[in-house]
């Protein structure tokens, strides 16, 4: 199958044919890639295409999956402490 | 033992700022400059903006910043020879007044801003309504609008600058945080980072969010501050709106990308001054709140993700350009109060000037860091969120 063919981010239509053109650019970080390709950034928040694009990162890289960091999980797809919501108080920002 | 690099001129930051500086200096013709940055490209403030650019201001000196940088974007795909799509588009800035004060103030921005050439104007109810028709019409008391304000994509453009950059013999390394700065008799020496030592007699700090520490590290105190500013996108939907909707009073800018998504952010009364990017829920509730009042409509669109970033604010929320007395051979382009993208030509044209000892293209005085040990000329920006 041709890599043009290959979507990885269904999102935002991102073929695999792209990541490796971006890769070989040098932008070889989930963040570098998300932010010049949009990978990650649709409604799936990356649950789709990280860990393929983490595995073709491995690949190109010369290293483990395990080494290569996920991308920052951003709300609202992340689970929110029940400590946050008691503590919260409309007006005081706690950092 | 590692031998030291030589650097003709060691930029801190590769933000908009930074690559826009570099790129400057290389086309004039200065060989051996090097941009450092800490992070991933574009990781800082430069990759966390509304992607906004606007003319409207309340201040000579930005607004004047502003119109030549836009001239600059008019033409920037051509004269940085990118070949990706810099999502460019004028479509407008409509800025609300909710009250008859609010209006009066916008009235003498409107006569300042024509003065300089900025084709802005005040509107009436029925005629912001023609602009932007899913607009709450009780939540405001008129609007002024600038046509040639719009948007700008930060990662493409910080991209062609840095490959325009790197074409000219600029070099970049990522990932890469400074540590130490060496002075010796007023005059910059050495930069130490956490990979390198740098032998350099010019360091331009354009280090967003950290331009107060690297300031510190070379015994300047520059009076700014990091605070996080938070933003969320939506889902991308189909094109309803084209210009960006803000409100100074209602705390809240608004624009639909040509992507197709829904950006917006506001400020956070009372934020801490540090280093935190991190999203708040409280964040999201005052921004329903508010898109619910003045655009109903876009409110009904799904939340998809928020983030934050650091805006550098400075005293006067102008920016701090040029040199200092102090020591020689150090530069600023910081204090950008979360207006650096949109004033990254010329950001990057002026600081190019003063380090080459060229005459600058504008009267640009009353940036230097110097207006602060005289505060009461100070010219306060108040057209901020």
């Amino acid at each position: 199958m041709r890599k043009e063919d290959i979507i990885i981010c269904r999102c935002e239509d991102v073929t695999l044919k792209q990541i490796h053109d971006y890769l070989e650019k040098g932008y070889t970080s989930f963040e570098d890639l998300k932010r010049l390709l949009r990978v990650g950034m649709g409604p799936c928040q990356a649950n789709t295409c990280g860990h393929l694009i983490q595995r073709e990162i491995a690949k190109f890289t010369h290293t483990s999956v395990e080494e290569v960091p996920v991308h920052k999980v951003r709300p609202l797809v992340m689970g929110v402490p029940l400590k946050k919501i008691a503590e919260a108080d409309g007006e005081k920002h706690e950092s | 033992m590692v031998k030291n690099m030589k650097v003709n001129c060691l930029i801190i930051g590769a933000g908009i700022s930074g690559v826009s500086i570099a790129y400057n200096l290389a086309k004039k013709g200065m060989t051996g400059i090097h941009v450092v940055d800490k992070g991933y490209f574009t990781n800082g403030a430069t990759g966390r903006c509304g992607a906004g650019i606007r003319q409207q201001w309340a201040t000579e000196m930005n607004c004047i910043l502003a119109k030549r940088s836009i001239e600059f974007f008019e033409h920037a795909k051509e004269i940085l020879e990118y070949e990706g799509n810099l999502e460019f588009k004028q479509e407008g800035y409509l800025i609300l007044a909710t009250s008859k004060e609010e209006h009066d103030q916008f009235t003498k921005n409107v006569k300042l801003q024509n003065s300089l050439g900025i084709p802005s104007k005040q509107v009436n109810k029925e005629e912001a309504l023609k602009i932007v028709p899913h607009l709450n019409p009780d939540s405001f008391y008129s609007a002024t609008f600038c046509q040639t304000d719009g948007h700008l994509n930060p990662f493409k453009m910080t991209e062609a600058y840095y490959l325009a950059a790197k074409k000219l013999g600029v070099t970049f390394s990522f990932h890469e945080e400074v540590k130490s700065i060496d002075v010796l008799d007023h005059q910059i020496k050495r930069v130490h980072t956490n990979k390198e030592v740098y032998e350099t007699e010019r360091v331009v700090n354009a280090a967003g969010g950290y331009s107060h520490e690297i300031g510190m590290m070379a015994g300047i105190n520059i009076p700014v501050y990091a605070e996080n500013h938070e933003i969320l996108a939506t889902e991308p939907v189909e094109k309803m709106q084209g210009p960006m909707v803000m409100s100074f009073s209602k705390n809240i800018y608004c624009q639909q990308v040509p992507h197709g998504a829904f950006l917006m952010g506001r400020s956070h009364k009372g934020v801490l001054h540090n280093h935190n990017v991190e999203s708040t829920w409280e964040f999201l509730d005052h921004m329903s709140k508010t898109l619910v009042d003045i655009m109903p409509k876009v409110a009904e669109l799904r939340v998809v993700r928020q983030w934050g970033g650091s805006y550098n604010m400075s005293p006067d929320r102008q920016p701090i350009l040029g040199d200092t007395e102090e020591l020689k051979g150090f530069y600023m382009a910081c204090g950008f109060s979360g207006h650096g993208f949109m004033l990254a030509p010329m950001t990057g044209l002026l600081l190019s000037e003063v380090i080459l000892g060229e005459k600058p293209s504008i009267d640009m005085e009353t940036l230097h860091i110097n207006r602060f040990k005289n505060q009461d000329q100070i010219d306060q920006e108040k057209s901020v969120v």
